[in-house]
């Protein structure tokens, strides 16, 4: 019987017998070493993946080293914080590698999307690994928000008081939920505490969900710049040397960039006033939220309803969930969809000016501006995205990933419409 | 095929539903930690010397951690807020059912919307189109009898529970 216990592979004895016993170098060869095939045409945009693993486990490290100097109660937190910035060994850069991180999670995750966007990734058979990846990016909104608390500063009061009150617009229970969610009639030391168990918690679930989004993207393996499904070895190669080396390569630039920013633009992206100590007595002049929720929080002011605002907002997050059905293009690469290529560059130039009304104040053009981007918005996803399989040719798709794309004849290429059949 | 009803089959269904209400007592502490506790409960109330405060002026004062907005009306503003035709207001209230004196009103500052406080207490705040208040956050505008009148706000604001012990002291809460 004892024949029968499949040994591993590895031959350095230590590794060999841990890994029969318990396979985790050959689950880790599986996932990001020689064992993992990966199409050989990846472009750069395929390294934000790693990238935002990278940004969390930078941002865990700095955070749990934060969390041993920062106290959480309302009469010590801001001045915690500011002795972190002046007495704490190294306290400012570890707290400026942990706010500039955050900003730099949520730029790493909104090109990791946007690559998804643009190839198709997002398409069947890869919607559960879209989905999970949603719900990654609904965690890290719900912690930088936890976290954009702790300092009690200005924006840190007022942010929690706006967020918390969405809410209240819940029928007949609402201000019961806020409530319970406060611990109070107002932001106050519950609340605070609360944050803190709740910021230090998340960034673990973060994680778990992450494994199940490694989970499913090995089941059907990367997509790729052409979008199409893979059937031969030639086209493979194998995640380690040539990904991981290409990974480092990005990990090194963005590291460089960060330093930048770290060292010496460390409040380019924050906001003033919370350097201002929470006052709950008054509301600053400008409150805007930090850059990443910009664009929402732009929705949320375009509609002049309370109700029909937050339900604008939380929609604008929840109509990603159901993305994989919008669109019923077979094509997955933009590469191939000439006129959804047009559509997504229209999508992300409209995103950014969400993003750019969200910080402006509500007035004059500002407010129509507003409106007629959170009317595109929602058009794009629930207009031209199905409308456009039926108005668009796509171009027709290579067989596989060595077919010359742009040959003068048209031997080797088979047209979409046929291939999408299969 | 039709399966026939067993003692046993009661028994499974009175096992897991006893197993759903003890995990959901289990739950429940959990839950309802989160919720105000007895010290925060324990409703304050804040008394109020308004006798110095002129005609036109305003007072902000803290109840219950938010801020109470409290100001004496001069004439105009009476007369103003009730030409108001009721109908046309999003949240309809004559201005005589928000008052107690008409010279004071007293109201909660926190913006229905999202719960900013509104500008218009000070010297120098902006008090909206209306001649009341004005939510920096979002942008609505309260008139001198604290009603929503335009912006994103769906309620006017709330009117403390409050009574006058004298002519210059007020009791709130």
């Amino acid at each position: 019987m004892k024949s029968s216990i499949p040994k591993s592979q590895f031959k350095n004895p230590v590794i060999n017998w841990i890994d029969t016993r318990l396979p985790i170098f050959t689950a880790a060869n599986e996932a990001v070493g020689t064992e993992h095939p990966t199409p050989k045409n990846l472009n750069y945009w395929w390294n934000f993946g790693s990238l935002a693993g990278v940004t969390l486990v930078i941002m865990i490290i700095t955070g749990i080293a934060l969390a041993m100097n920062y106290t959480a109660h309302v009469d010590h937190a801001f001045d915690s914080v500011e002795r972190i910035m002046r007495d704490v060994n190294g306290g400012w850069l570890i707290r400026y590698i942990h706010m500039n991180g955050a900003s730099f999670f949520f730029i790493v995750v909104y090109i990791h999307m946007a690559r998804s966007l643009y190839y198709g990734s997002y398409k069947a058979p890869r919607e559960l690994l879209w989905i999970l990846g949603v719900v990654i990016y609904l965690l890290m909104m719900a912690t930088a928000f936890l976290g954009y608390t702790l300092p009690w500063g200005q924006m840190s009061f007022w942010g929690a008081t706006v967020i918390t009150n969405f809410f209240s617009v819940i029928p007949f229970v609402g201000e019961p939920i806020v409530n319970w969610l406060l611990g109070g009639y107002t932001v106050d030391n519950p609340t605070l505490n609360r944050f803190y168990a709740l910021h230090y918690l998340l960034p673990f679930v973060i994680a778990g969900v992450i494994l199940l989004h490694i989970v499913a993207l090995h089941r059907f393996g990367s997509n790729n710049p052409l979008g199409i499904d893979i059937n031969n070895d030639k086209d493979m190669i194998p995640f380690h040397p040539y990904y991981t080396i290409k990974d480092f390569f990005g990990l090194a630039v963005f590291l460089a960039v960060f330093c930048i920013f770290v060292f010496f633009l460390p409040n380019f992206l924050g906001h003033p006033d919370n350097y201002v100590p929470a006052d709950s007595m008054s509301t600053p002049a400008h409150i805007v939220p930090e850059w990443y929720l910009s664009p929402f929080y732009a929705i949320l002011r375009a509609v002049p309803d309370k109700l029909l605002g937050v339900l604008a907002m939380f929609g604008a997050i929840g109509i990603l969930f159901i993305l994989p059905w919008l669109d019923r293009s077979p094509v997955r690469s933009a590469h191939f969809r000439p006129l959804y290529k047009i559509f997504y560059i229209i999508f992300i130039i409209n995103m950014l000016g969400l993003g750019y009304l969200g910080v402006q104040n509500p007035e004059g053009i500002y407010i129509i501006l507003g409106r007629v981007c959170t009317a595109w918005y929602f058009i794009h996803f629930l207009i031209v995205m199905p409308l456009l399989n039926i108005i668009e040719t796509p171009m027709a798709l290579p067989k596989s990933l060595s077919d010359p794309i742009f040959s003068s004849g048209s031997s080797g290429m088979a047209p979409a419409a046929s291939r999408s059949k299969k | 095929m039709s399966k026939k009803k067993t003692r046993r089959d009661f028994i499974v269904i009175a096992s897991y539903s006893m197993g759903a209400v003890g995990a959901g007592a289990a739950i429940w502490p959990i839950i309802n930690q989160m919720n105000p506790a007895a010290d925060t409960l324990a409703m304050a109330s804040t008394e109020v010397n308004i006798g110095a405060l002129e005609i036109g002026q305003a007072l902000t004062v803290k109840w219950r951690g938010k801020p109470v907005f409290i100001r004496r009306r001069t004439v105009d503003e009476i007369t103003e807020t009730r030409n108001v035709a009721i109908d046309s207001l999003r949240d309809p209230q004559s201005d005589q059912d928000r008052v107690q004196k008409d010279e004071w009103l007293i109201v909660m500052g926190v913006c229905t919307h999202l719960g900013c406080v509104p500008l218009g207490q000070k010297i120098g705040d902006g008090k909206g189109e209306y001649g009341g208040w004005f939510c920096p956050c979002h942008g609505s505008h309260y008139d001198a009898s604290g009603r929503i009148r335009k912006g994103p706000a769906p309620q006017n604001l709330e009117i403390p529970p409050y009574s006058f012990i004298s002519d210059s002291v007020l009791k709130i809460g």
